[in-house]
């Protein structure tokens, strides 16, 4: 088991590593920052001057040998555009991406447990079938698309939400429901298809048997195992909402994370973007190492498998 | 099994055939299909309702946008780009993607790891965001889009055909083959990847959904095909500033791309419960 943890571990970092290859590179081709700061006025040792504040005057080799040893010190570098460190904007949009990814997560996963439950335990009936459509429906209209008609009958009809920004319990519900809705249909569909799975059991027909209340047997015994199958893909989901966070975010004009980092990419802020790409492979690799253990550590098969 | 049950099971596959037939020959004929070219602008018609909406006309069943485009003649012109780019960003993930995985699951050993490393990078590589920079760094255009569809795309086939692949390299029949001395290219291309058909004529049919929601996606941020070449993201995003007004700009397109994105789910099911069962889901 040690053995499997320190080789997934190893992986994980090389993976990394490639990571912040590709992105520091490629932001590097993407165009001279330089050329999106100057004015028609600037001289060229204006320019010049401002290539070796940006440290761009460096060869690439140079460069990126100077970003790993920064990194190796926590140090994420400082915006090209705001001139603050990296950290402190990081600091200033994280949190308000997690106040929209939070309670869409929690939201999201108890919605898409309850009604994937209760429509495997009715199945065929018309709660089921709908519920099936609406995962269908859900996994086929663009999430944009969707919050773009919200706010067309809430805000614009009915006039009884904002349309955009931040601000009290109202600025949460559009955006939030936007996001939850890039997991949920997904997720609903693989609990009711698990708990299906499960209520065929052995121990489900044992524990009926015994004479448990259903009550009892579906929302405890089947549950706890229906449950474990959305942890498989818990990488997936958190990539999904990354995906729902920039495109949440930009449609309802939220300061957080994910609006940061379209901005920073048409804007060619190198350091912004590249902290963003490194973070979200950390959680998204990290994420995937857990289930990975997780997985390891239940069945010991897999852990010859994957190695 | 009952007469109407039989027809409804069919319907699951007939439907989605129809309207995937449907768009490809919208696509091919946009230019017969679509009353106006998609470009042609005539301000005084400017969001003009569609037909069966209090001030619409026939002249634009659809409606018209701010710059009185036709929004039915953008929509067909629409199916030709939506479905040009995902189609060949489907054919380079899929052919790149087989042939990865099935290299890297039956060479085995550090080859094997080697190439499933790359494949932890692209899974976890935030896609939208490589989207997003490719954009800016190549410039926005058909072969960008088609590219940073790609760029991620082929490791998800890559993953699901490796483990095939190291499954069916077991075999016996794979062994006898080595046995008798043939090549190893031969044995990938003649004993393996016949095997694994199934599983990418399904994967194959189900990324087409997931393709087209991703290059409307792209369209939808600005990083898509230029304007005036209309797609049906771009389209959602022009109707955003004048909802107040022109709730049929955004919404007309949206449905086209549920649609589409649906047959190609639909029929992804259908052929993995004829074709492989053990994956079924729901």
């Amino acid at each position: 088991m040690t053995r499997f943890i320190v080789v997934r571990l190893f992986q994980m970092i090389l993976a990394l590593f490639g990571i912040i290859v590709i992105v520091f590179f490629l932001v590097r081709i993407s165009g001279n920052p330089v050329l999106f700061m100057i004015s028609p006025l600037s001289t060229q040792s204006e320019v010049e001057v401002l290539q070796k504040q940006l440290g761009l005057d460096k060869s690439y080799t140079e460069q990126f040998w100077i970003y790993l040893k920064d990194l190796a010190h926590g140090d994420l570098g400082e915006s090209f555009v705001k001139r603050i460190p990296v950290t402190e904007m990081l600091g200033n949009a994280l949190p308000n991406t997690l106040k929209l990814g939070i309670p869409s997560l929690v939201l999201g996963t108890v919605i898409a447990i309850a009604l994937g439950v209760l429509a495997a335990t009715r199945r065929d009936s018309i709660f089921d079938n709908g519920v099936k459509f609406l995962a269908i429906l859900g996994q086929a209209l663009p999430g944009f698309w969707l919050a773009i008609m919200a706010v067309l009958v809430f805000s614009v009809h009915f006039q009884l939400l904002p349309a955009a920004g931040m601000g009290g319990i109202e600025y949460y519900i559009l955006p939030v429901g936007t996001m939850m809705f890039f997991m949920l249909p997904g997720m609903m569909r693989l609990v009711r298809s698990t708990m299906l799975d499960v209520l065929d059991s052995e121990y489900i027909k044992l524990a009926r048997i015994k004479g448990l209340p259903e009550r009892i047997v579906i929302w405890k015994h089947a549950l706890r195992n229906a449950v474990t199958a959305p942890m498989t893909v818990a990488g997936m989901m958190l990539a999904g909402l990354v995906t729902g966070a920039v495109i949440t975010e930009n449609i309802f004009n939220w300061p957080g994370m994910g609006k940061l980092a379209v901005e920073s990419a048409f804007g060619r802020d190198f350091p912004v973007v590249q902290a963003i790409t490194i973070i979200v492979a950390v959680m998204v690799l990290g994420m995937n190492f857990l289930v990975d253990i997780a997985y390891a550590w239940v069945d010991p098969q897999i852990r010859y498998e994957r190695t | 099994m009952t007469r109407w049950g039989r027809i409804s099971r069919d319907l699951v596959m007939i439907l989605p055939v129809t309207v995937l037939a449907v768009l490809i020959f919208t696509a091919i004929f946009a230019d017969v299909l679509a009353p106006y070219p998609y470009d042609k602008t005539a301000l005084p018609e400017r969001l003009t309702p569609p037909a069966w909406c209090e001030g619409g006309s026939t002249k634009h069943l659809l409606g018209t946008d701010t710059l009185g485009r036709d929004i039915l003649s953008r929509a067909i012109y629409g199916a030709r780009v939506s479905l040009s780019v995902s189609l060949l960003a489907i054919a380079i993930t899929a052919i790149v993607g087989t042939a990865l995985g099935i290299f890297s699951g039956y060479m085995g050993g550090r080859t094997d790891a080697f190439i499933m490393r790359v494949v932890d990078v692209a899974l976890s590589f935030p896609a939208l965001l490589l989207a997003i920079l490719l954009a800016v760094s190549l410039g926005p255009g058909f072969f960008t889009v088609i590219f940073a569809l790609s760029a991620l795309g082929w490791a998800g086939y890559a993953r699901i055909i490796r483990g095939e692949a190291l499954r069916i390299s077991t075999s016996d029949f794979v062994a006898q083959a080595q046995v008798i001395g043939v090549s190893p290219g031969r044995i990938m291309l003649r004993h393996i990847f016949p095997n694994i058909l199934n599983i990418l004529i399904v994967g194959i049919t189900l990324s087409v959904g997931a393709m087209i929601l991703a290059e409307s996606a792209m369209s939808y941020l600005g990083i898509g095909i230029p304007p005036p070449v209309p797609s049906w993201g771009s389209m959602v995003a022009d109707g955003r500033n004048s909802l107040d007004s022109a709730w049929w700009i955004s919404t007309f397109p949206g449905i086209l791309i549920g649609m589409v994105v649906m047959s190609g789910n639909f029929l992804g099911d259908w052929l993995r419960d004829r074709l492989d069962p053990r994956l079924r889901q729901l």
